[in-house]
């Protein structure tokens, strides 16, 4: 007996997305995916652009940092050319920071993260721009990735298998009968035109918005949307990514990126991923902490100022700032959690970790429909994103 | 140029109203059409904001591209009072009392301000890298391990140029700026490109010949490419093609 394939939807455009589409792809799983507007065009897009080594969370969330080093490592792998590797520094510049240079030594050993620790002299060598005062360096193999351009690879390997990968179409709501999700009532931006897109199984995979897609079937996630500010700069200031050397905080990353740099980021919380805003306190902070890392942020030409927002897990009442929040990624299957089928929500995590996001969340996915195959995303080297263009 | 005191200065502008006419169609519509919004702005709003503030507050079908916000994807291109601009770098603060929001032109319109760059892509010459050596901080040492500092090109692939460009609006022909100011880079940095190939598809009478030298398309980059320099560059290179004797082809490439 032949059946046709199942018929995955995923709802949302960004790197996991992607990555999921390309995943079941693969597997032999026919993938619809809708997006509202441009493919990254919500988070995955607007993120500072930094490939993660895992340093920055190797002390306080060692999951994390165990998650992006792996990541980190495929990646450059399987997206060739699509990053500008040349590495990253923590740069110690108070006496407070030094208290933190054991720990973070301790915690990248612990989570297999490669360090080399540089003497004031050396790091200025490489990176003449560094504050002057600067008293310890670690370098790491941070990189800097093109936001929309490497997911836009997994976007294009997948169309490429025959994924059905559709900008500009909404969801408007799910179809839901007798706890069972088959669909979602959609609005198709480019001809005006109300539809209806059927399937097995139903992946909500809207990052901050994820918390506004479960409730069309009557469930929780529990997601905080939480926004950093990002300023860009005009010229490189640095070749590698500086980091400071001290628990995550606010303007503590300078990413350079193609002719501009970028230093991010701040974190608060908001109810409507659609309305962040642009705090103007936090955009001074960008200046203020980002000089201490290299003074001639003050100096440099503006660019852009902007926030995106995170989808960190944790609940309401749980978190003001959103750095209490957990930087990892969860998938819920609502059968487990609310007794409703057909429903799939994969959220938190960030754009170093779409890959692995992808494939547990594919293998929570193959397990419902009984699909068989392995995941084939680790060895898969990803086509140009101009591919993601050819017809 | 705007430093760190002078983007601060005047943040504290109370918020006033513009008006957007913002040009408007949907696939199967007879012809396109204007609405116009009015919109309370800030100092640092941008074109991009005030449209996502049309989408939430008056029109969620209100259709555009963007991603990056901050001038490193190349998405958010459009025409504002007919110049090719960024959405996400152009203060409305600058710009008139009424502001005219207008597509790309010389790229099909799929809906509204977005369009289709399926045609775009179709005018380069072969996969084109986007990885280059890395000029800046040139003093500074490479860490060892590392062969040299690269970084990502200055071409966002945003279309601006083909817009601009008045003879892509004569001919749908012609490469167009964007594909030319490439095969120059990879002429420049080859990195593995077949050099000779990219010299044959670019020596066309519908390739880097067919230049007007209007320079529209260096006024309208938002990234630095200065395509028409790099057009002037190209056709050097093929003139010393032409001219050289056997076997001094290395020597004039």
């Amino acid at each position: 007996m032949s059946t046709a394939p199942a018929h995955v939807l995923i709802i949302g455009g960004g790197g996991t997305e992607g990555a999921l589409a390309h995943d079941l792809t693969l597997r032999g799983v026919k993938v619809t995916l809708v997006e509202r507007g441009e493919i990254t065009s919500g988070t995955t897009g607007r993120h500072h652009g930094l490939l993660h080594s895992g340093a920055r969370y190797a002390v306080g969330d060692q999951e994390s940092a165990v998650e992006c080093i792996e990541e980190n490592t495929i990646l450059r792998r399987i997206c060739p050319g699509s990053f500008e590797e040349n590495d990253g520094l923590f740069i110690a510049v108070t006496d407070e920071d030094m208290e933190y240079l054991e720990p973070l030594m301790k915690g990248c050993a612990d989570c297999g993260i490669p360090t080399q620790q540089l003497t004031p002299d050396e790091a200025l060598r490489l990176e003449p721009l560094l504050n002057p005062e600067l008293k310890a360096a670690v370098r790491i193999p941070d990189a800097t990735m093109d936001a929309m351009r490497m997911p836009l690879r997994f976007f294009a390997t997948a169309r490429h298998n025959g994924a059905e990968i559709h900008p500009y179409i909404e969801v408007q709501d799910l179809i839901v009968h007798d706890r069972v999700v088959s669909g979602a009532v959609v609005h198709d931006h480019v001809t005006g035109k109300d539809g209806e897109i059927h399937a097995d199984i139903v992946v909500n995979a809207t990052g901050p918005w994820s918390e506004k897609i479960a409730a069309m079937a009557g469930v929780d996630v529990p997601i905080r949307p939480s926004p950093g500010v990002l300023l860009a700069l005009r010229g490189r200031l640095c070749n590698m990514v500086i980091n400071r050397l001290h628990k995550s905080g606010d303007g503590d990353i300078v990413v350079p990126q193609r002719g501009l740099s970028v230093v991010g980021t701040s974190s608060w919380t908001v109810d409507d991923p659609d309305d962040l805003g642009l705090p103007e306190d936090h955009v001074q902070k960008m200046y203020e902490e980002g000089a201490k890392l290299i003074p001639a942020v003050k100096q440099a030409e503006f660019r852009a100022a902007w926030s995106a927002a995170r989808p960190l897990i944790g609940s309401k009442d749980q978190a003001d700032t959103g750095r209490e929040l957990s930087r990892t990624f969860k998938t819920y299957d609502h059968k487990d959690t609310d007794g409703l089928e057909g429903f799939v929500t994969i959220t938190g995590g960030k754009g170093t970790t779409l890959r692995g996001m992808a494939e547990l969340c594919a293998n929570v996915i193959c397990g419902k429909l009984d699909v068989q195959a392995e995941c084939a995303t680790r060895e898969t080297v990803l086509l140009p994103h101009t591919a993601y263009y050819a017809a | 140029m705007q430093t760190m005191e002078e983007t601060a200065a005047g943040t504290e502008t109370p918020t006033e109203v513009r008006r957007f006419r913002v040009f408007r169609f949907k696939r199967g519509d007879p012809a396109p059409h204007f609405d116009s919004f009015d919109v309370p702005i800030e100092q640092r709003t941008t074109v991009l904001d005030a449209m996502k503030w049309i989408q939430l507050h008056r029109d969620p079908t209100l259709s555009l591209r963007h991603s990056c916000y901050h001038a490193s994807c190349g998405t958010c291109g459009i025409r504002v009072n007919g110049r090719e601009v960024l959405m996400c770098v152009t203060a409305v603060h600058d710009l008139g009392r009424e502001i005219t929001v207008e597509p790309l032109a010389n790229i099909p319109v799929l809906t509204d301000l977005v369009v289709d760059m399926e045609e775009f892509y179709e005018r380069y010459p072969e996969e084109h890298p986007y990885l280059r050596e890395s000029e800046f901080n040139a003093a500074a040492d490479t860490p060892e391990g590392i062969a040299a500092y690269v970084r990502y090109e200055d071409c966002i692939e945003c279309g601006l140029c083909v817009s601009a460009c008045p003879i892509v609006g004569t001919t749908d022909a012609y490469v167009g700026p964007a594909a030319l100011a490439a095969a120059q880079r990879m002429l420049e940095e080859p990195r593995g490109a077949d050099t000779a190939r990219l010299i044959d598809w670019a020596d066309d009478p519908d390739g880097a010949w067919r230049c007007h030298a209007a320079f529209e398309c260096t006024e309208a980059c938002p990234s630095n490419v200065n395509p028409a320099a790099r057009i002037m560059e190209l056709r050097g290179v093929l003139m010393g093609g032409r001219l050289a004797f056997p076997g001094r082809e290395e020597e004039t490439r």
